[in-house]
């Protein structure tokens, strides 16, 4: 029964709603990451423009407009995010768990001033990014229920897997951040600014997290809800960490995490009682990790046992 | 020929913990030759060279490149203008290619936006065929053995223009086959108007393709040579040569039980290599064994496995009759064993904890200083002044950091805590290796007293004036093997030493390094 539902359009299409701020978090880890710094404070961001992303849309009474501030206030944490670890030496784990609390109360807070409410923004008018079919896709059978009638960030997401992955591949800035992420000296001796590179990662990597943020808000809910990334920052940091940290590895691990996400929603509507249902996603992510991690230490143990 | 592109003047650099590395030196190079610059480790080649290549900033003294006086800030000025330097170990980017490594920093663009991939392995492929280098530029670093690898630096530094080449220990890492294949590379650079700096120890090689060589020795310069005119018996004289005699009262040995026995040990390093190769010896309690040889010939993996630190080996140590791959290290110590590392630093402290608590690392869990929650702070702090008093420890007061001690300091504290323990066994690993005058001959008669009173002792140096002094027998270790034992100390000739260090002579007949079969 559960196979049939996992296997009916419908649901492969929840999934790929349900993916896509995972996979918006995934890539911003992805390139955080290939330069050397692990981005973790995902969580943080994504709360945070969760919320902008109402604020801004309302404020302007544009989408757009509001994801387009949203995305430079992503930006700014990131290199906030930068600042801490490069320029004050912070511990950059400490960093993120910093911003990240500070997420979780400031979240409440401004949303308590700007709309009266400690929980839901329903007294904020926000203007949330539609959903289009797509002509002529959506007439194939099964793939175009699949993949039409989805929310245009949910296109984007797919659109930036291949825009990320020719950015670190196929740019010389690209080569750098890899270069540095791999081996800082080597790049330095050859006159790369390990701290330049670093600053410009972590702010693409807020950018990108920012649009999962705001989908969350203005897409996948049409609400700000406090507390509502519910860990799709840490779940994305394992999708990427699983995903070898290349664009495509993060979108494949993603779907998987997206798919568990999914399924949850749908079992919640049955009669497991639905604690034991919204674990789904987060063990998913748990053995997901633990079979990653076997694999690797076996793979070593071989490398090693030669 | 004679035409000088660089010069070195008066250059002194001091470290910030006070070791003078380099100390007055004055280098020349003369375009197109191939200069070696001679010394053991820590003679301060690599300092100057780093000097050279702006990575350090030197106390005192001036670098004259091509007749103007230039400030070298940094490598990237370094590089710009035209010196590259191949590192010992390598600066590469093991997951990109070749031609991407060889780029790097400097990649052509496509539109303005993509590197031009197929512009960086033609450029690549260009600068590789000019210098006969045969590689393959769209190989990734990581699936290179070493001596690609190598080429890889080489050509990174030839791309950006280098005219003067620094290669560090190139040969360190190779085998002979490389080893040869990179001097006729090397051969043909010269040819095409580079001028190299040849960094190494190995007289054989410098005899080969050298033209002058600028011997180092303690941070000073020991003058340039022409290496026709120059026998290797004469560089490496002037290589290890001792400075000053110094004497200590030793009574004659005693030699008691064998505690330490080791047989056919072999220790395979990372990349392959055997870096202990077939070791045999035994070791008594009453006795100093020196182990004499330049640095990097297998001291630190042999220290490695005798003090527990690793287990990758194949072969026998047995310590007390039992073997040591039962012991743990706690268990080891806890047995008598005492190990002064090679590097205060990274393994003799923490350099951010006070006196006290590195003095007591190794024995705060016994029932002396422990009880069975809390440490007994007051007997903590007495034994610490203790030992400061009776090692002579400058310091304000057992809370200082050691980090903010000198190094002669920090090394009597590393002693004080390693033989407060009334020690079986010690493993000495260069224990007086860049310390003053004053505190090294303190270690050296702390380390005859113990011998004296029935401790066992391993005394590993390069300095060959403190093996002759202290060692009982003597061995001198060459790539992994012993090259000659030595019973009478007293009788060797210095010169003969540097030879068997060097590995120009070697004995088959190692008699009198085990005792019974």
């Amino acid at each position: 029964m559960i196979v049939d539902a996992i296997l009916s359009p419908e649901f492969l299409n929840a999934a790929l709603r349900a993916t896509t701020p995972i996979l918006f978090a995934a890539l911003a880890s992805a390139i955080a990451a290939k330069s050397g710094v692990i981005n973790m404070a995902l969580e943080g961001i994504l709360l945070f423009t969760a919320l902008f992303g109402v604020i801004f849309s309302s404020a302007f009474q544009s989408a757009w407009l509001g994801l387009l501030v949203t995305m430079v206030m992503g930006g700014l944490i990131g290199f906030l995010l930068a600042f801490f670890v490069l320029r004050l030496k912070t511990d950059a784990i400490l960093a993120a768990i910093a911003i990240n609390l500070i997420a979780d109360g400031a979240t409440i807070l401004i949303l308590l001033a700007v709309s009266g409410d400690r929980g839901i923004s329903s007294s904020i008018n926000s203007i949330i990014i539609p959903r289009i079919t797509l002509p002529i896709i959506e007439n194939i059978p099964f793939i175009g229920a699949v993949l039409s009638n989805q929310n245009i960030l949910t296109y984007v997401s797919l659109i930036m897997v291949v825009l990320v992955h020719i950015f670190l591949y196929k740019t010389p800035l690209g080569l750098q951040i890899r270069a540095v992420g791999e081996n800082k000296d080597a790049a330095e001796s050859v006159g790369i600014s390990s701290d330049k590179i670093r600053y410009i990662s972590l702010t693409i990597s807020g950018v990108l997290a920012s649009m999962g943020g705001f989908f969350l808000s203005g897409g996948y809910m049409t609400r700000f809800t406090t507390g509502m990334s519910a860990g799709r920052g840490f779940i994305a940091l394992a999708a990427s960490a699983m995903g070898g940290n290349t664009p495509i590895g993060s979108f494949l691990v993603s779907l998987l995490f997206g798919g568990a996400q999914a399924i949850s929603n749908i079992l919640q509507l049955g009669t497991l009682p639905h604690e034991l249902v919204q674990m789904l996603p987060y063990a998913t992510t748990l053995i997901g990790l633990g079979l990653y991690s076997y694999s690797k230490m076996k793979k070593r143990q071989r490398l090693t046992g030669k | 020929m004679s035409q000088i592109v660089l010069q070195m003047n008066n250059i002194m650099k001091i470290y910030p913990n006070g070791v003078v590395a380099v100390e007055d030196v004055t280098f020349e190079l003369e375009k197109g030759e191939i200069h070696a610059l001679l010394g053991e480790n820590g003679a301060g080649k690599s300092t100057l060279m780093k000097v050279l290549f702006g990575i350090e900033s030197p106390e005192n003294g001036e670098i004259i490149l091509e007749g103007t006086k230039v400030d070298i800030k940094s490598p990237l000025e370094a590089i710009k203008k035209g010196i590259g330097m191949v590192h010992q170990h390598f600066m590469l980017v093991p997951s990109l290619t070749v031609a991407e490594n060889i780029v790097l920093g400097v990649e052509p663009k496509k539109n303005s936006l993509f590197t031009d991939e197929e512009k960086a392995i033609e450029l690549s492929k260009e600068i590789a065929e000019k210098y006969n280098f045969e590689i393959d530029v769209r190989e990734k670093v990581e699936e290179l053995p070493v001596g690609l690898k190598q080429k890889v630096e080489i050509l990174k530094a030839l791309y950006r223009g280098a005219d003067i080449l620094i290669l560090d220990e190139p040969t360190a890492v190779l085998t002979p086959q490389e080893t040869k294949e990179l001097f006729i590379q090397l051969k043909k650079l010269k040819e095409k108007g580079h001028t190299i700096i040849f960094i190494s120890h190995k007289l054989d090689e410098i005899k080969e393709i050298c033209d002058r060589a600028t011997i180092m020795r303690n941070g000073k310069g020991m003058g340039t040579y022409q290496v026709k005119d120059i026998s290797t018996a004469e560089m490496s004289k002037l290589m290890v040569g001792r400075d000053v005699v110094m004497e200590f009262d030793k009574k004659p040995v005693q030699l008691k039980e064998t505690v330490m026995r080791v047989r056919d040990l072999c220790v395979t390093g990372t990349t392959g290599i055997r870096r202990i190769d077939g070791l045999s010896f035994d070791l008594k309690a009453g006795e100093i064994l020196g182990i004499a040889g330049v640095e990097g010939n297998g001291q630190g993996h042999l220290v490695e496995v005798l003090t527990g630190l690793s287990d990758k080996y194949q072969g026998e140590i047995s310590i007390f009759g039992k073997n040591a791959k039962e012991y743990s290290i706690r268990e080891l110590r806890d047995s008598g064993m005492a190990h002064i590392p090679e590097d205060r630093m990274t393994l003799g402290c923490a350099k951010d904890m006070n006196i006290l608590d590195n003095m007591f690392t190794n024995q705060y869990h016994k029932p002396e200083f422990s009880g069975r929650v809390l440490l007994k702070n007051k007997k903590l702090e007495e034994k610490a002044k203790e030992l400061i008093k009776e090692y002579l420890v400058k310091c304000k007061s057992y809370k200082q950091n050691v980090g903010m001690l000198s190094g002669g300091n920090i090394q009597k504290v590393v002693v004080a805590r390693e033989f407060s323990t009334d020690p079986k066994i010690i493993i000495a690993n260069q224990p007086t290796r860049g310390i003053d005058v004053g505190a090294a001959s303190f270690i050296r008669q702390r380390i005859i007293e113990f011998r004296d009173a029935g401790c066992a002792i391993i005394l590993i140096s390069a300095d060959l004036n403190e093996v002759l002094e202290l060692s009982d027998r003597l061995a001198v270790i060459y790539k992994g093997k012993f090259s000659g034992v030595f019973s009478n100390v007293k009788n060797i000739e210095e010169v003969e030493l540097g030879k068997y260090m060097l590995g120009i002579k070697r004995d088959d007949n190692l008699e009198g390094i085990i005792y019974e079969q």
